[in-house]
Order: C-alpha cells, then sequence, then structure tokens
C-alpha cells in the first residue's frame, strides 16, 4: 500500500503522511458524496439530462413549433393523412386526421408525463407518510395499515385499475389522483421496513428519551433518513406510471381522446397498422426513451447513496 | 421436529391469507356499490317498465337492504331466508342465491350465464400463455442472470442489464404491435391474432394446430418475465459469490463447475422462487393486454369485454377471482420457500 512511499521515506513517516491524508480529505455528508458519485456517473448524468430536455420540450414547445412551422395540432386536414415524416413542414408526419405527429407527440407528453409525475408524487407522500406512522407506532394502527396493504397489493394493479377506471371514467386529473391513492403501497412498505429499524437506533432513542416530541422526531430524525429511499422510488415510480397510463388507454380505460397522450395514441394508431405505421413507431419510441431514462436515474440514485457502493 | 415446524408455518401461512381474501370481498364489494348507474336499469334495459314492477324486482334483489345486508347476501347468499317481494313486511319466496363464498358470482348480463362458469371456461386459454411464458422467462432469466454474475463485468454482465432494463421500459403491447407489423403484415408468416383458424370447421382444441398463434404473445410475456428474473437471478448470485462459504469451497480446491452450481446456484436461486407467486400476478396483469392485442380468447379478454358492455358482474368476479389466483400463487411460493430454505419455516 505505502510501496511508493516507503522507497525514499521512513516506514513511521509515510503512515503519518498517510494520515494526513486521510483526515485532510474533507468529511461529505451523504448527500454530498451521493452527488459527487452522480458527477462521475455518465449514464445517469445522460439519462438525467434527457429527462429535462424532453419535459421542458413537453411543456414548451409546442406553441413554439406552431408557430415557427406554421402547424395547428388540433387542425385535422383530410387530404394529407398518413404522410410520411419528412413531408412539408411535418417532422414527423401527419396522422390519420391530417394532423402534425410531432405537435400532438408534445402535447400528448404533456399529458403522459404530467399524469407520471403528479400521480408518483401523490402515491409516494402518501406512502411515506402512511409507512412513517405504521413503522413507528406499531401496534394496532401497524396491524390495520399492514392489513390494508397486503389486501390492495393481492389484486394484480391492472384488475384493480380496470375496476376503478370503470367507475370513475377518468379525464387526466382523476387518472392522477385514482393511481396515486393506488400505488403508494410499495414505497409504504420501504418507509416502513426503514423506519421499523431506524427507531431502535440509538440516536432515536436518545431523542425520544430527551423528551423531543413526536413532530420533531419524524422531521429532525427519521425523515432524512427515508428521504433517499423516498427520491428512489419516486423516479421508479414516475417510469411505471407511465408504462402504466399507456397500458390503460391501450385498453380504452385511461386519457380519453380527443385529449392525445402518448397512450391513446398509440391505441388509435393500432386501427392503422398498414396506413400508418410511423404512427405507432413515434409514441412507442418516446414511452421507452422516458421510462428508461426514469429507471436508470432511478438505479443511479440507489447506487449514489449506497453506502456500499464500491468507490 | 422438521415436521413440526415446517406444519406450523403452513398453517400460519393459511391463516394469514383469510384477512387479506376478507379485505378483497369488502374493497370489491364497495367498489361495486360505487358503480354509476342503476343496476336495475342494467339487467331490464326498459326505460318503460312500471315502477311496481321495479320496485319488485329491486326487493327480489335485494338492493332496497342496507349496505351491509347486501354486503351478506353477496358474500354468504341468502337462501337461508324468505324474501319479502311484495312489500308487505312477510316473506313471499325462498331466496336462491348461495354467495360468492360458495361459488355463486351471480349472473353475467351480457351472456346470461353464471359468471364462475364463464370465467372457469376461459381460464386455460390464459394458462395456455402464461405457463410457457414463465417456464421459458425463468429459465433463460435464470441463466442469463447466472452468467452475468459469473462473469461480472464481462460483455454478457453489460448485455443482461441492457436487457433487463430496456426489457422493462417497453410497453408489452407496443411490442405486441410491432411484432404484428413485422410478421404478420410484412412478412407475412405468422397469424396476426386469435387462437386458431377460424375458417376451417371447428374440430375442437389442438395445441398443435395453435402454436403459430401462440408464438408472438407467448414471446412478448417471456420477455417482459426475461427482465425482471435476470436482474434479480444477477442480484442474488453476485451476493452469494461475496459469501465465506464459496472462497472456503475454492480454496479447498474444489472444480469451477462444482462450486457454480451446487453452491452458488442453489443458494442464488432459492429467493427466485418467491417472484414466483409475484410472476403470477403480473402475468394475469400482463394477459389482459397481450390477450387484447393478439385477440386472445382468455380471462383478460373477457373481462376487457366485461368492461366495454359494462357487465358488472362479470367484471367483479374476474377481479376476485384473479385476486384468488395471485394470493394463491403468493402461498404456493411463499410455502415453496419453506421448504426450500429451512431458516423461513423457523423464523
Amino acid at each position: 500500500m505505502t510501496e511508493g512511499i516507503s522507497s525514499n521515506t521512513s516506514p513511521v513517516t509515510s503512515s503519518v503522511v498517510h494520515l494526513e491524508e486521510a483526515s485532510s480529505r474533507p468529511s461529505r455528508s451523504l448527500w454530498g458524496e451521493a452527488f459527487t458519485y452522480i458527477r462521475h456517473d455518465k449514464l445517469t448524468l445522460f439519462a438525467f439530462t434527457i429527462l429535462i430536455v424532453l419535459t421542458l420540450a413537453c411543456v414548451f414547445a409546442p406553441p413554439l413549433l406552431e408557430n415557427v412551422l406554421k402547424l395547428n395540432g388540433n387542425r385535422t386536414d383530410v387530404v394529407n393523412r398518413y404522410k410520411p415524416p419528412g413531408y412539408k413542414n411535418n417532422i414527423l408526419g401527419t396522422d390519420q386526421l391530417g394532423r402534425d405527429q410531432l405537435v400532438r407527440l408534445l402535447y400528448g407528453g404533456r399529458v403522459s408525463l404530467g399524469v407520471a409525475y403528479g400521480a408518483s408524487f401523490m402515491s409516494i407522500s402518501i406512502g411515506l407518510i402512511v409507512g412513517m406512522l405504521a413503522g413507528y407506532y406499531g401496534g394496532i394502527v401497524d396491524d390495520l395499515i399492514s392489513w390494508f396493504i397486503s389486501t390492495l397489493s393481492s389484486i394484480p394493479s391492472i384488475f384493480l385499475l380496470i375496476l376503478v377506471s370503470v367507475v370513475f371514467s377518468p379525464t387526466a386529473e382523476v387518472l392522477i389522483i385514482l393511481l396515486g391513492l393506488l400505488g403508494w403501497v410499495s414505497t409504504c412498505r420501504l418507509v416502513r421496513g426503514e423506519i421499523l429499524s431506524l427507531k431502535e437506533r440509538d440516536f432515536v432513542v436518545a431523542a425520544r428519551a430527551l423528551g423531543a416530541p413526536p413532530r420533531r422526531i419524524f422531521s429532525q430524525h427519521l425523515f432524512p433518513n427515508v428521504v433517499s429511499i423516498v427520491i428512489i422510488s419516486l423516479t421508479i415510480d414516475a417510469g411505471t406510471l407511465i408504462l402504466v397510463e399507456s397500458g390503460l388507454s391501450y385498453l380504452g380505460l385511461g386519457v380519453r381522446p380527443p385529449t392525445p397522450s402518448w397512450g391513446n395514441m398509440l391505441a388509435e394508431s393500432r386501427k392503422f397498422l398498414t396506413t400508418g405505421t410511423h404512427l405507432i413507431i413515434w409514441p412507442g419510441i418516446m414511452i421507452i426513451i422516458i421510462v428508461l431514462c426514469f429507471f436508470l436515474v432511478g438505479d443511479g440514485l440507489r447506487d449514489a447513496v449506497d453506502p456500499k457502493k464500491i468507490r | 421436529m422438521k415436521d413440526r415446524a415446517m406444519n406450523t408455518f403452513l398453517v400460519r401461512r393459511l391463516l394469514q391469507a383469510i384477512p387479506t381474501l376478507f379485505g378483497i370481498s369488502i374493497l370489491s364489494f364497495l367498489l361495486m356499490l360505487l358503480t354509476p348507474g342503476d343496476p336495475i336499469t342494467t339487467i331490464t334495459f326498459n326505460p318503460n317498465s312500471k315502477p311496481e314492477a321495479t320496485a319488485m324486482l329491486r326487493r327480489q334483489l335485494g338492493l332496497d337492504q342496507p349496505p351491509l345486508v347486501q354486503y351478506t347476501y353477496w358474500l354468504i347468499g341468502n337462501d337461508w331466508r324468505q324474501i319479502d317481494v311484495d312489500g308487505d313486511g312477510v316473506g313471499d319466496i325462498q331466496g336462491t342465491r348461495r354467495g360468492v363464498l360458495r361459488g355463486d358470482f351471480g349472473q353475467s348480463i351480457a351472456l346470461k350465464r353464471p359468471v364462475l362458469d364463464v370465467i372457469i371456461e376461459r381460464i386455460p386459454a390464459t394458462l395456455l400463455l402464461a405457463v410457457p411464458a414463465i417456464l421459458l422467462g425463468y429459465i433463460i432469466g435464470i441463466v442469463i442472470g447466472m452468467m452475468a454474475a459469473l462473469k461480472h463485468n464481462s460483455w454478457i454482465d453489460q448485455f443482461s442489464r441492457v436487457l433487463s432494463v430496456v426489457g422493462s421500459a417497453i410497453p408489452a403491447f407496443w411490442l405486441g404491435l410491432i411484432l404484428i407489423i413485422v410478421f404478420s403484415v410484412n412478412l407475412r408468416v405468422l397469424p396476426m391474432g386469435g387462437m386458431r383458424d377460424i375458417t376451417r370447421e371447428d374440430t375442437g382444441f389442438n395445441i398443435i394446430e395453435s402454436l403459430p398463434y401462440m408464438i408472438m404473445p407467448v414471446l412478448v410475456l417471456t420477455l417482459g418475465i426475461i427482465a425482471v428474473i435476470s436482474r434479480y437471478a444477477r442480484v442474488q448470485a453476485l451476493e452469494v459469490l461475496g459469501q465465506d462459504y464459496i472462497r472456503t469451497a475454492y480454496s479447498k480446491g474444489l472444480g469451477n463447475q462444482y462450486i457454480n452450481f451446487w453452491h452458488v446456484a442453489r443458494n442464488a436461486l432459492i429467493p427466485v422462487v418467491t417472484l414466483f407467486g409475484g410472476a403470477l400476478g403480473t402475468l394475469l396483469g400482463g394477459a389482459v393486454i397481450i390477450e387484447q392485442v393478439f385477440s386472445w380468447p382468455g380471462l383478460g379478454r373477457l373481462t376487457i369485454d366485461a368492461v366495454s358492455q359494462r357487465d358488472y358482474p362479470l367484471i367483479m368476479g374476474s377481479v376476485v377471482i384473479s385476486a384468488v389466483l395471485y394470493i394463491v400463487g403468493l402461498l404456493v411460493s411463499d410455502i415453496l420457500y419453506g421448504l426450500v430454505d429451512p431458516r423461513i419455516r423457523l423464523s
């Protein structure tokens, strides 16, 4: 280990040098470490950049594009249906009603991404709160919550979603609430498990012994220790939700046309398998890219906050 | 001693399933109560029916009762009591419902047949896709995962990581559509959908005849399973490879093949077994969409048809039955886990 140094210094000084080096390295927090790790993780950074760019594009680009290319995402044009990519100003071609595919794709992204961000944020918040309460208080509260969780997770989620979509016939906003209300179980499990072990740890016991009120224990001692789990779940969930929304829309149970979402654009395009193949390709590619990025960022974050990772 | 521990484990695990099933029944019933529209209108489908007749039907079906009573009838039936049909406070006819617990899920509105019969008819078709997909997915997934772990950081390891992350990011139905475009529309080598050639005379079910129809749906389902299993098997195998007993085995001079099989594979695969129950649930769900894409006449297709026809008893029935199947799957995988790993049944 000290071979290179010991050739010209004595073993004692070399170990002193080594100690100094170790202590001169600034001690960093978990988040500092994670940030440094992420900075060197090219793949995660790349995925994160794409996510941001595509999200911003879906939010801001449609009106810009419509002005620059003199298009209107909602104007139908029967003569120019099923045009292939590159026709006139239609960079990605036109759909079955002659509407520009690129503009509609971006509008669809607003809905799909909106559902994903909104619903994952909601489910994570519920999962976090319920999981912390169940884990910390235990007893009958925990028993009831655990029973509810095992019940909710015993119905294959698509069947549950089908049932709920039939009952509520969702718009995009309702869909966010439904997916949020049904999706918190896995986060809740993770958080509950973590809290169960945290609450026995010395710093929590000490805080309690010092008479800290539960509010303080939750906000100062428990929450900071589960926040990494929560952020990872948030990204993975958002990716999964894009898939769920597209699946539901495919079955005709998600966001209803004419409001475009990537899922219902795909669902509509299946009727034009032969005439408009490009209509199937693009929404699918968008879904894959976004979901892939969410998963990669989630994986990258998990590695970054994992204390066991190899540096 | 060993048998007693196993028995306690089994009994405890079975008892744990009861409150869950109870919860599912409550949840399903609540959602059924919330469904829009008056059930009577859905059944009679006659806007001109007389109010007296409607009221009688309502009493006959027990819809005038408070929710708790309705739930009891739905769960255990009402053939043990008289029903007051004409509203004079005296029971007139014997109840006929036997309740969900005794397998009576009511009548399908659209098909005019008992819900359970209709569902049981469709389960084999779903299994015809699910069983090959589970077998193929598990075998290929485990092989890829093990190879990736044994050759850590090699090209096969990279390949397995790409496969698992891309495989789980692709919407299954999209992949199905692309396969249809390539193999059915352009190359014309595989049928687009269905389970057999319906233009030919109905010769009953024949697996050889159905084989070409199975290829694409099974392929899509298998890919989804491979993505999950290979990732999990890889993580487990890496974990085992870091254990002391593996180093001991190497230092004893045991052969690589021997260690890989008898030490790594056996220990790494135990947790993979537990994914089986979950895989069944995923498949039941995945099958809903895949059956829709390939017009495969299974349980999922039945559910979606029931949704489009607003056939509530049938929707309820397939939700409850799929949940029961899922719970049985989880139970079986837990029991398997207990059988192969003594640490589980003793804890």
